[in-house]
């Protein structure tokens, strides 16, 4: 224990720095995610649902490639540092909200689009005012699952050089302290907690109240 | 206000057409009810007005223009949209329901907010609904406010897909009277989907029944009961409700015996029995030389007058109980029933007689609607 608070007071302000750096390449995973994935799952709402379900799955296998090989692979491409670890981080974060819009917007009762598109809506407007806000708390889900996901796995960032939690935790397996390593540990998986339960609170804030019951 | 020329519609994948060159006007505050089977082409028809369907040939026009040459999303806007499957938007209140189509127009929030209490107060649901979600109102209320989404814009010509299809019997019958009343206020053309026969006799100025993509038959309610074009109609309208709709739009003459047993009231009595003797009856209509009803003789007033009296006209009761034969054969029916008579002779003007209709006959007709074999040779009085 105390060599535990002496590692903290020790690394304490990097310990923020990191913490910070760590959030910087998650948030900006998910924000990257969010802007490619949700139109795209929007998108292949609109093509025959096979193709689509092809797409899916294909976007599922490369989801299966370890996530430290991504990183490996992606070096040799984009080099090291900050911007390499969020594009390999923003590829995981594709296939669950990717999926969850897509099954949310497919969701949506066809006769309420039909209404709509019958009563004069276009695309667009169908997309933002029926089908978007009924298709959110599914999406949201995804959303949350993915950013829980990301945070424990931005520490692999280190690795290729983008910061992080994952440095203290690189740190200490190299140089056999352990308490280091619990040290970039547990303020990641608090991370993963807090951003979960933020995302929760949003998602129910976001549900419409009609369909707050059934949920 | 709407005219289909030559309208047809092959879906790819599909052998026959869905609608094979359809052809129809309907006038300017028609009501207009589409029936038939299904599969039969109705739906498609109706959706083919409002472009959710696009023709493969022939022409649609709405007001004289082709539906084929407007843009869509403003055709849709300008034409109202029921649904059978109500399709409120759960996650907008009842008021931003209403307002829907008036929002996609871009009407400020006021005039929205005007119109919604205008049109709320016409299905006699309380101002503070507009607030609610759909999913706080029953089903009855829910296409109520499914109509008034449809009328927000005061569009000339309203679609309507089986609208209340979805809802209880009594709901139903109920929401059928309001919107009929609504629409002969409002002199909307309305497009009227269903395969209910019942709601197309109840709301329609105009039926069209289909089959097979084609139109079987086009009329009024009247004129399809009365006459069924050919044994579809027949068969869709159904024996049942043939059979109960006859007595309202049949006419006495229609069905009545046109060669009563008649004894002329200078005849003697030993004739009048002798024809009943014949005649196997027991009771004769009285007429006179040129064929004037007069009254009627039966068995019961020839036997106790038989020693007294020796000619017709002496013993015959006058009571001229007769119908005329346009009257309609429910009143005619009605009438028998309820004085227990078991005939009543049919007079044409000046009290000529025509005919007569007996419980027989009744019989006959009931038996025809059921059997529909065309064997009526009514007996005369029985």
């Amino acid at each position: 224990m105390q060599t535990m608070m002496d590692t903290l007071s020790s690394y304490g302000w990097d310990l923020l720095d990191k913490t910070g750096e760590h959030l910087y390449i998650s948030i900006a995973a998910i924000v990257l995610g969010v802007l490619v994935a949700v139109p795209l799952g929007i998108l292949l709402t609109r093509i025959p649902s096979k193709a689509a379900d092809r797409f899916i799955s294909f976007i599922g296998i490369l989801q299966t490639v370890p996530s430290l090989a991504i990183l490996a692979f992606l070096m040799p491409f984009l080099g090291v540092g900050v911007i390499p670890a969020i594009i390999a981080l923003f590829i995981y974060s594709v296939l669950p909200i990717l999926r969850n819009t897509y099954t949310g917007v497919m969701e949506v009762n066809t006769s309420l689009k039909e209404a709509g598109k019958g009563m004069g809506m276009t695309t667009f407007e169908i997309i933002r005012k029926v089908e978007l806000p009924l298709a959110l708390p599914v999406i949201m889900s995804g959303i949350r699952f993915a950013t829980v996901y990301l945070i424990g796995w931005a520490t692999l960032a280190a690795f290729i050089g983008g910061g992080g939690l994952g440095d203290l935790i690189f740190d200490g397996l190299n140089l056999y302290k352990p308490e280091l390593i619990v040290l970039g540990t547990v303020p990641a998986t608090i991370l993963a907690l807090v951003a979960s339960g933020l995302l929760s609170l949003l998602e129910k804030g976001l549900t419409p109240r009609a369909l707050r019951k059934t949920v | 206000m709407l005219e289909f020329k030559e309208v047809t519609k092959k879906f790819e994948g599909n052998d026959y057409p869905s609608v094979h060159k359809l052809n129809l006007k309907v006038e300017r505050g028609e009501f207009v009810v589409f029936i038939g089977p299904s599969g039969c082409g109705k739906t498609t028809t109706m959706k083919m007005i409002n472009r959710l369907i696009e023709p493969s040939s022939g022409e649609i026009l709405v007001d004289g223009v082709n539906v084929l040459k407007q843009n869509a999303v403003q055709l849709r806007r300008s034409i109202g949209y029921v649904i059978q499957q109500i399709g409120l938007m759960p996650h907008m209140t009842v008021g931003e329901n209403i307002s829907l189509v008036g929002s996609l127009l871009k009407w400020n929030k006021e005039k929205q907010k005007e119109r919604a209490k205008e049109l709320i107060s016409l299905v006699d649901l309380p101002e503070d609904y507009l607030t609610r979600y759909p999913h706080e109102l029953s089903g009855g209320q829910q296409q109520r406010i499914g109509v008034l989404r449809a009328l927000a814009t005061n569009p000339p010509l309203i679609l309507m897909d089986e609208p209340f299809g979805a809802l209880d019997p009594i709901t139903r019958d109920s929401l059928q009277e309001e919107f009929k009343k609504l629409q002969r206020e409002m002199d909307k053309t309305i497009v009227f989907v269903t395969h209910d026969m019942d709601e197309a006799i109840k709301l329609a100025d105009k039926i069209v029944i289909m089959n097979k993509g084609e139109i079987v038959q086009v009329g009024t309610p009247d004129d399809i009961l009365r006459h069924p074009a050919n044994e579809f109609v027949e068969d869709f309208i159904g024996k049942d409700r043939l059979l109960e709709s006859r007595p309202e739009v049949t006419r006495v003459e229609q069905i009545m015996n046109p060669n009563p047993i008649t004894i002329e009231e200078e005849s003697s009595l030993k004739e009048a029995i002798q024809k009943m003797h014949a005649k196997r009856v027991d009771s004769l209509l009285v007429v006179d030389e040129s064929g004037i009803l007069k009254g009627y003789v039966d068995i019961e007033m020839i036997d106790s007058n038989y020693k007294k009296k020796n000619q017709v006209y002496e013993v015959m009761d006058t009571a001229k109980y007769a119908v005329d034969k346009n009257s309609l054969l429910r009143d005619t029916m009605y009438r028998m029933l309820r004085r227990g008579s078991s005939y009543v002779p049919v007079v044409s003007d000046n009290n000529k007689l025509a005919g007569i209709v007996t419980r027989a006959t009744l019989a006959d007709m009931v038996y025809n609607t059921i059997w529909g074999d065309e064997t009526a040779d009514g007996n005369a009085i029985d």
